[in-house]
């Protein structure tokens, strides 16, 4: 299954929740914020939200800035 | 915010200053951005100097490919620190929203800073995108503080829409050619019931201090401590500018004459 994830292209082996996405990526208990085709994720959802084929994720977090 | 400030002023500067934005209370007047330092140590050591309760921040993909890079968050404790999140980068209302949406996902905060810029050369704010972005995210349930032009017309809309804070840029972003335009600055003080803030232009401290002379409730910036050659001294600097600049103005400055007023009595001259 492909995704895009951060605007690049990614395989998946499995069908996985967001949460799966997350422990995968190494950024379990990080503070982000992930987009699914353009809607907000919200924490308490990621185990439910499973990814499908196609789908644009966003992970993002704070960095510096003005 | 003239009124209001004056009436909570100690007189002889007893007890601690402070100012309140979207039922907040903070008693540092500078707001410190985070961007372009050398490292999050340095950042971290910059907001340490300044003596700021709030930062800007900006939200950015992170980096998948090297999840364990450091983050901004494991240096400044938001905890400890406001992080402010900002729409810095964003040219129209569709994406600032978005960005602060997802800022909201991420910390868990609705006190954000709306900037919807219009040109890259000048980083000049859209204003008409501004509105716009204003009025989703308030409808939204955000506390918006809003970067602006210095225009009192479109200041008092912002305010009138019920964005937290109005905060005028003094000269470009980036640019630290400090405060072009104190007239209009004065203007958007004196008809505001909410904090002003000059948000861009300051270059050194005393930039911070001629604005907190003309009654500003606060100063934001990030070059002029960021790019300065050293960042912790200006930090320091700017801490002390906004202080002293805040105390002249409570002070009441003296009247511009236009000859000489000798200090020593003219009387019993031998």
């Amino acid at each position: 299954m492909q995704i895009i994830l951060n605007g690049e292209p990614r395989d998946l082996d499995s069908a996985l929740s967001v949460e799966g996405l997350l422990s995968h990526l190494g950024l379990e208990g990080r503070k982000v914020a992930v987009e699914r085709n353009l809607e907000i994720v919200p924490h308490s959802a990621y185990d439910e939200v499973l990814l499908e084929e196609g789908d644009r994720i966003e992970i993002v977090h704070f960095v510096g800035g003005g | 915010m003239a009124e209001a400030a004056i009436s909570g002023a100690q007189s002889a500067g007893q007890g601690e200053d402070s100012f309140q934005v979207a039922g907040r209370r903070f008693t540092s007047r500078l707001i410190v951005g985070t961007g372009k330092y050398k490292d999050f140590d340095e950042t971290a050591a910059a907001i340490e100097a300044s003596g700021a309760e709030i930062v800007t921040v900006a939200v950015r993909r992170v980096n998948v490919s090297d999840p364990n890079q450091p983050m901004l968050m494991d240096y400044v404790d938001p905890k400890k620190i406001t992080y402010l999140p900002n729409t810095a980068g964003c040219f129209t209302g569709q994406d600032a929203v978005r960005t602060l949406r997802l800022a909201r996902e991420a910390g868990g905060w609705n006190l954000v800073k709306l900037e919807v810029l219009g040109d890259q050369k000048t980083l000049y704010p859209d204003m008409a995108e501004t509105l716009t972005a204003a009025e989703m995210l308030l409808k939204d349930g955000f506390d918006v503080m809003v970067y602006c032009s210095d225009d009192p017309i479109m200041a008092k809309k912002l305010e009138d829409m019920g964005c937290c804070a109005i905060m005028p840029l003094a000269a470009p972003i980036g640019s630290g050619l400090g405060i072009q335009n104190p007239v209009n600055i004065r203007l958007i003080i004196e008809q505001s019931s909410v904090p002003v803030l000059v948000d861009a232009g300051v270059g050194t401290a005393s930039d911070a201090a001629i604005a907190m002379e003309l009654g500003c409730d606060g100063v934001l910036m990030n070059t002029a401590i960021a790019e300065a050659k050293d960042p912790i001294r200006m930090a320091r600097a700017m801490k002390y500018a906004v202080r002293a600049g805040r105390d002249a103005y409570l002070a009441g400055r003296m009247p511009r004459k236009k000859y000489a007023d000798p200090s020593s009595p003219l009387a019993g001259l031998i």
